[in-house]
């Protein structure tokens, strides 16, 4: 019964890498890519992780693997953060696609400058 | 279990693969640095994968160390663009 649940996490987990792969192609900016890419950081690799804890009879091994998920779940929002900042600075082309732009209301010279 | 691992080991192979083309054929680094990091969470899951099909926790410390590089590199490389810009 336990391996059956492992077995659908893994699977699933490993599904939702492969939907974020293909987001990654379909996608064509940068903050949509970001948004299919950032699922399997969080929930793929989570599902991933309890499903191989379960399969592993050891407790520290459950131990560590709390460790990544927890690691990844408190550090995945601030590089996703980060990189989508980076990535609205470096692309002015992206800016008129943005529907509320709340970035250019706390940089007032860059927006006035491009208009 | 074999079974299972093997599958879970395929689709995060098609993954990884999809990633990779998305690294070599992307315009910004921006890009380059998304499809990265998903690729080090596919590496991640893959350990994790093999871990539990050969029921060891040996190789768990290696997944503390690549998460948490995963996530220094990102923020490095996010820094180094809003610095210099593309």
């Amino acid at each position: 019964m336990l391996t059956v649940l492992s077995g659908v996490l893994m699977i699933t987990g490993a599904l939702l890498a492969v939907i974020a792969g293909a987001g990654l192609q379909r996608f064509e900016n940068v903050l949509s890519r970001m948004h299919a890419a950032t699922k399997p950081a969080t929930l793929g690799l989570a599902l991933v992780l309890i499903g191989a804890a379960i399969q592993i009879p050891d407790p520290r091994s459950g131990v560590k693997l709390l460790l990544v998920i927890l690691l990844q779940f408190s550090t995945a929002p601030v590089g996703a953060h980060l990189v989508g900042r980076a990535a609205y600075g470096a692309g002015p082309e992206m800016r008129g696609r943005i529907d509320v732009d709340e970035l250019a209301m706390d940089r007032p010279e860059e927006s006035s400058a491009s208009g | 279990m074999i079974v299972v691992t093997s599958v879970t080991m395929g689709l995060l192979a098609v993954a990884a693969v999809l990633c990779i083309v998305r690294l070599v054929r992307s315009g910004s680094l921006a890009d380059r640095t998304v499809a990265l990091d998903t690729l080090l969470v596919i590496v991640v899951c893959g350990i994790a994968t093999y871990a539990a099909r050969s029921n060891s926790g040996l190789f768990l410390d290696v997944l503390v160390v690549v998460a948490l590089l995963g996530f220094t590199g990102t923020a490095l490389v996010a820094r180094f663009i809003e610095r210099r810009g593309a």
